[in-house]
């Protein structure tokens, strides 16, 4: 954030952009994230979320962090209430429409304990876009005149220096890390996604460090039968953790669907108590197991399986 | 005609919005009342009718009983034409490929302004909502159809914060302000249809539903407006309708 481009360039030549293996444990991945950085989360709402990895800098303690995702479901919840992140810049925070506005959101915004900086969810898209092509900033034709461009202090109106037309520019958003959840992905960091794209190509080109977690490992002659497939290039991953059922409670393309119980589960928790709500699942569902395995063992057997079936079903005729 | 089912608000709202989409146009939805609205235009008038969603779905086929919680995940892309990013999903709206952008929110103004992200002062509000997701672009870049519910707090004579432009602080304000494409072509309610008055951009009643009085509509909205003195009533909600929309959310998660 704030570099300029000689200094975004440094940063990427810098890298070792070498075919090598990366394959790391979660703690060693979030060790790869330091205080103060700001951290693109990939998916969009309750889909593809890295939540292993958002999990995993909760427990590793992480502070002061600045996170950026397109829209924002209960992931965001769990930044702000366990303090590792008091700004999450999105364009919409709640866990989901069917369960209303998020009472964490609304504590933490409504107090002045955290900031929810909204963007549109296009100028989102080009800001990443923008830093992911190299260039300082996008022009676009939304957001002109409401409120949501006025309380922005980093957009401007300019007439086209072509046709005299008014556009808004968004600058550019290189995040210091980018964190992916992929279907599958190779040692070296070939990623493969299945289904819905989101942000996340961009989000990982414009990255100065990507963490890639995946549902399992592939060799490298596997993704070589099948490059076209292929989202996001070895050259820009820095980290890759093989993380079954890494995006639960949230879904994960043709593997799983969002766990629809653990999440009414959550959504009357909050609702019923608020701060003290979200502090109880924070120790028993993010502080307390003893590893993602435990973590899974908590949601249970029968959520994995329902939410695997349907899941799954995405596939059948 | 039939009048012998009695229907929901919700479905009231999903009805009326649905009747307004024709064959052939490409209509960015979000979930609830919008896509069952689509989808219902779909099955009964318009099977040429493409759906948009945000998450990056070109052309699905909503699965009844299987409607998505938000428009990005993978129940919306069944039978989908096309999957891609959300920003180049986004930009369709920018480059002109889309007819009808359709929407909620929790306020709305005279000029069809619409606010989803503060109640109250922005700076200390009595709410912070979740915001505008891809609602100010839509808003920004097509025509849009606006589905809630008729009642006094809603219907406010400014919005608290434009988070979607209407047509601003109507006249040629829009465009003025850069928006040369676009606006609001409806708005939706539980008690009539509403247009725009082609000069002052100023909300007005096209229609009311059956049973209702001018009267009543004035009593919920927070602000001057225009109803003629003997209004057009629309076509109370049909029995195949309420059949479509009723196989579709079996669950009445949208509709109830």
């Amino acid at each position: 954030m704030g570099q300029s481009y000689l200094e975004l360039r440094e940063a990427t030549a810098a890298r070792d952009r070498s075919l090598r293996e990366k394959v790391m444990t979660l703690e060693e991945a979030a060790n790869l994230v330091n205080n103060g950085d700001h951290v693109a989360i990939g998916g969009c709402t309750l889909s593809r979320t890295p939540f292993a990895l958002i999990w995993a800098l909760i427990r590793a303690g992480k502070s002061d962090l600045s996170f950026s995702r397109s829209i924002t479901s209960t992931e965001g919840d769990l930044i702000f209430a366990s303090g590792i992140g008091k700004h999450i810049l999105t364009s919409w925070f709640s866990q989901g429409i069917v369960w209303g506005i998020s009472k964490i959101m609304r504590a933490y915004t409504e107090s002045n304990r955290a900031q929810f900086e909204e963007w549109s969810h296009m100028s989102i898209g080009l800001r990443y876009r923008a830093g992911a092509m190299g260039v300082p900033f996008m022009p676009m034709r939304s957001m002109m005149g409401s409120d949501v461009a006025a309380q922005l202090d980093n957009l401007k109106e300019i007439d086209c220096p072509f046709t005299g037309e008014k556009v808004i520019l968004v600058p550019a958003l290189n995040p210091d890390v980018a964190l992916i959840h992929v279907q599958r992905c190779d040692a070296y960091g070939n990623a493969q996604i299945d289904g819905l794209q989101f942000m996340d190509i961009d989000i990982a080109m414009a990255a100065n460090k990507v963490i890639m977690t995946t549902e399992r490992i592939v060799s490298n002659d596997q993704i070589r039968r099948s490059p076209d497939q292929t989202k996001i290039p070895f050259i820009a991953v820095d980290g890759v953790v093989e993380v079954p059922y890494g995006c639960a409670p949230h879904e994960c393309f043709g593997m799983y669907e969002p766990f629809f119980d653990h999440l009414d589960m959550y959504a009357t928790l909050t609702k019923e108590k608020s701060e003290e709500g979200v502090a109880e699942y924070l120790e028993k569902f993010v502080r307390g197991p003893a590893d993602w395995s435990e973590y899974l063992s908590l949601l249970g057997m029968a959520d994995i399986l329902d939410a695997s079936r349907r899941g799954r079903s995405i596939y059948n005729d | 005609m039939t009048e012998s089912t009695p229907y929901t608000a919700s479905e009231l709202l999903a009805v009326m919005s649905g009747r307004l989409l024709t064959d052939g146009q490409i209509v960015f939805a979000g979930v609830g009342i919008p896509l069952l609205a689509a989808t219902l235009a779909q099955r009964l008038h318009g099977p040429g009718l493409t759906i948009l969603f945000e998450g990056g779905t070109l052309g699905p086929f909503v699965v009844a009983g299987e409607l998505p919680p938000s428009t990005n995940e993978q129940r919306c892309t069944r039978r989908a034409n096309m999957l891609l990013p959300i920003t180049d999903v986004l930009l369709l709206l920018q480059r002109g490929y889309v007819d009808v952008g359709f929407m909620g929110g929790a306020q709305v103004d005279r000029y069809g302004n619409l606010n989803s992200s503060f109640l109250g002062e922005p700076s200390n509000p009595a709410v912070r909502l979740p915001g505008t997701g891809g609602g100010n672009d839509i808003a920004s870049l097509t025509q849009m159809i606006v589905a809630m519910k008729h009642e006094k707090r809603r219907f406010v004579e400014r919005v608290d914060f434009v988070t979607s432009p209407g047509f601003l602080a109507g006249g040629t304000t829009r465009a003025d302000a850069g928006l040369v494409s676009g606006g609001v072509f409806k708005v939706v309610t539980d008690l009539a249809v509403l247009g725009f008055d082609a000069t002052t951009k100023a909300m007005k009643v096209d229609a009311l539903h059956p049973g209702v009085t001018p009267d009543q509509v004035r009593d919920n909205t927070g602000f001057d407006l225009h109803i003629d003195d003997s209004p057009t009533v629309t076509e109370p909600p049909t029995d195949a309708e309420l059949q479509v929309l009723r196989h579709l959310d079996p669950e009445r998660l949208y509709t109830a």
